[in-house]
């Protein structure tokens, strides 16, 4: 067993372990983990928070959108951040709290579908993937208890089938199905007013992009954390749509007059907010 | 108290050896080739789920021939320790060099501390961005390791089908046209036993897996590992006169 605990190639025992890259880490080389060291008491210097990732189905599968910036308390500390990442081939996972950990559980997460596949042969059943990542966000949650709380959106489509579904999840690790849309972020009160108004069943992909842009310009409008569409330094919000065929990230080409139009409409109407 | 008769190391190694030899003679061959668009990894196979040929990493595949359960133990190991190794530095810092010397450590301390060697032959390979930069390493049950040029052939006759790939590989062949020496190579110890024409080889107990080498640009992905349907085969096959 000794050489299996330090991550070498282990003569027999390979057999009858665990499909889980988690979990095989976490005996192996707990160092490694996003979570896996204690804090020492005492007060945290500022980190970089990202803020607003907003989420709906439409027809045929399930999109998710992020804002671009990260603040470190008042002050912006990146304008190009990315918020929304692919997990597989047929989900994404968007994050909001604190960045330097949430984009280190992302890869992990990353990495153990790919692992789990690769392992096994097949890929894991949506739900699965789902409880692999609350079980990644409750390991994190004395690291939550000190400050650095991080709070994923998962999205993606049951293989075999055109249905796109939502899971939210708190600090604790709890994992929510939505069933229409969700948001999570400091400027996720406002995002889902919006989507509240605009979300209809049974969207196509184009309208749920424009519906996704309002939402987050709806964020930027009231929440000073959450970055709006940036049209002087052509910066849009990373968007990833999920449908049967994949996961696909949506062009900057297609979001610029998505969000051109609202800015027009908005112009057009002459109100303050 | 039973007397200990005195063995040789050199009686002790060589009998390790004909036993591992004579296992690994036991299976059906596995091939490996490099052609323009990637590295094919193939092997006869007739069932549809207990893969000789397997994914490891972005550019890396596996190939094995011999016991089942001893290198599919060292499949999910490779994927391991390439798994940890990307995630702690980087997916580029994963290299077919690394996890073939990884394996070459392990097998060569099981051979000469185990009860008994594996009796396994591996195929670690990794897709360049050019052919000639493709790597194709064979590992053989003592921990021995080898850089082969282009193409392989290992497990029962391996001589055979090493020897008809030697007469055919060249550089620059397209996919179809690799299928097809590689078919042809995974025959000839059938040829040669008369067994040809009672138990043909055919799509549908091969095993055929592919690397492919511009995968980012046309798939978007960095996973160049991708198995081949059966009738995707028979239709390569078939194109270039076979079947």
């Amino acid at each position: 067993m000794e050489s299996h605990h330090r991550g070498g190639i282990p003569s027999l025992e390979a057999a009858g372990s665990s499909s889980s890259f988690l979990d095989f880490v976490t005996q192996s080389n707990p160092a490694l983990l996003p979570f896996g060291r204690n804090l020492p008491a005492g007060q945290l210097p500022p980190t970089p928070h990202g803020t607003t990732v907003v989420a709906l189905t439409f027809a045929g599968g399930v999109l998710m959108a992020g804002d671009r910036r990260a603040t470190m308390g008042t002050m912006i500390a990146n304008r190009h951040i990315e918020k929304v990442f692919p997990a597989d081939r047929y989900s994404v996972l968007g994050i909001a709290g604190t960045a330097g950990i949430a984009i280190d559980i992302v890869r992990l997460f990353q990495v153990e579908l790919e692992h789990y596949e690769k392992i096994e042969g097949t890929l894991l059943s949506l739900e699965g993937k789902a409880n692999r990542l609350g079980a990644m966000v409750r390991a994190n949650l004395p690291m939550a208890l000190q400050g650095l709380s991080v709070v994923p959106l998962f999205a993606g489509v049951e293989t075999g089938t055109s249905h796109g579904r939502l899971f939210s999840y708190d600090v604790t690790g709890g994992r929510y199905a939505e069933r229409e849309h969700h948001s999570v972020g400091s400027g996720s009160v406002f995002a889902r007013g919006a989507l509240k108004k605009l979300w209809r069943p049974d969207m196509d992909q184009d309208s749920a992009v424009a519906v996704a842009m309002e939402a987050l310009m709806d964020a930027a409008d009231d929440d000073a954390a959450t970055g709006g569409p940036d049209l002087i330094r052509k910066l849009w919000p990373i968007v990833y749509v999920v449908t049967d065929d994949g996961a696909t990230r949506v062009p900057a080409e297609s979001l610029a007059p998505a969000v051109q139009a609202i800015v027009d409409q908005r112009t057009a109407d002459g109100r303050e907010a | 108290m039973a007397q200990q008769f005195y063995v040789s190391p050199e009686q002790i190694m060589k009998d390790r050896a004909d036993f591992a030899r004579k296992g690994i003679a036991r299976g059906r061959s596995v091939v490996v080739l490099s052609f323009a668009g990637g590295i094919a990894l193939v092997a006869e196979n007739p069932s549809p789920t207990l893969h000789k040929i397997g994914e490891i990493y972005d550019r890396i595949g596996f190939a094995a021939v011999g016991k089942y359960n001893e290198f599919e133990s060292l499949r999910q190991a490779g994927v391991r320790y390439a798994d940890v190794r990307g995630y702690s530095y980087d997916r580029a810092d994963v290299t077919a060099r690394g996890l073939a010397s990884v394996y070459s450590q392990s097998l060569g301390s099981v051979f000469t501390a185990e009860q008994k060697p594996f009796e396994v032959e591996l195929a670690v390979v990794e897709v360049g961005l050019t052919q000639s930069a493709d790597h194709i390493f064979r590992l053989t049950f003592d921990g021995s390791i080898a850089d082969e040029p282009g193409y392989l052939g290992m497990g029962g006759e391996a001589d055979l089908v090493q020897q008809r790939l030697a007469d055919a590989w060249h550089p620059g062949a397209d996919l179809a046209v690799a299928l097809t020496w590689a078919v042809d190579a995974l025959r000839a110890p059938r040829a040669a036993a008369g067994a040809e024409t009672a138990d043909p080889l055919g799509p549908a107990n091969l095993e055929v897996a592919v690397l492919e080498r511009k995968v980012r640009e046309v798939r978007g992905t960095h996973r160049a590992f991708r198995r081949l349907a059966a009738a995707d085969v028979e239709g390569m096959l078939s194109a270039n006169g076979r079947e």
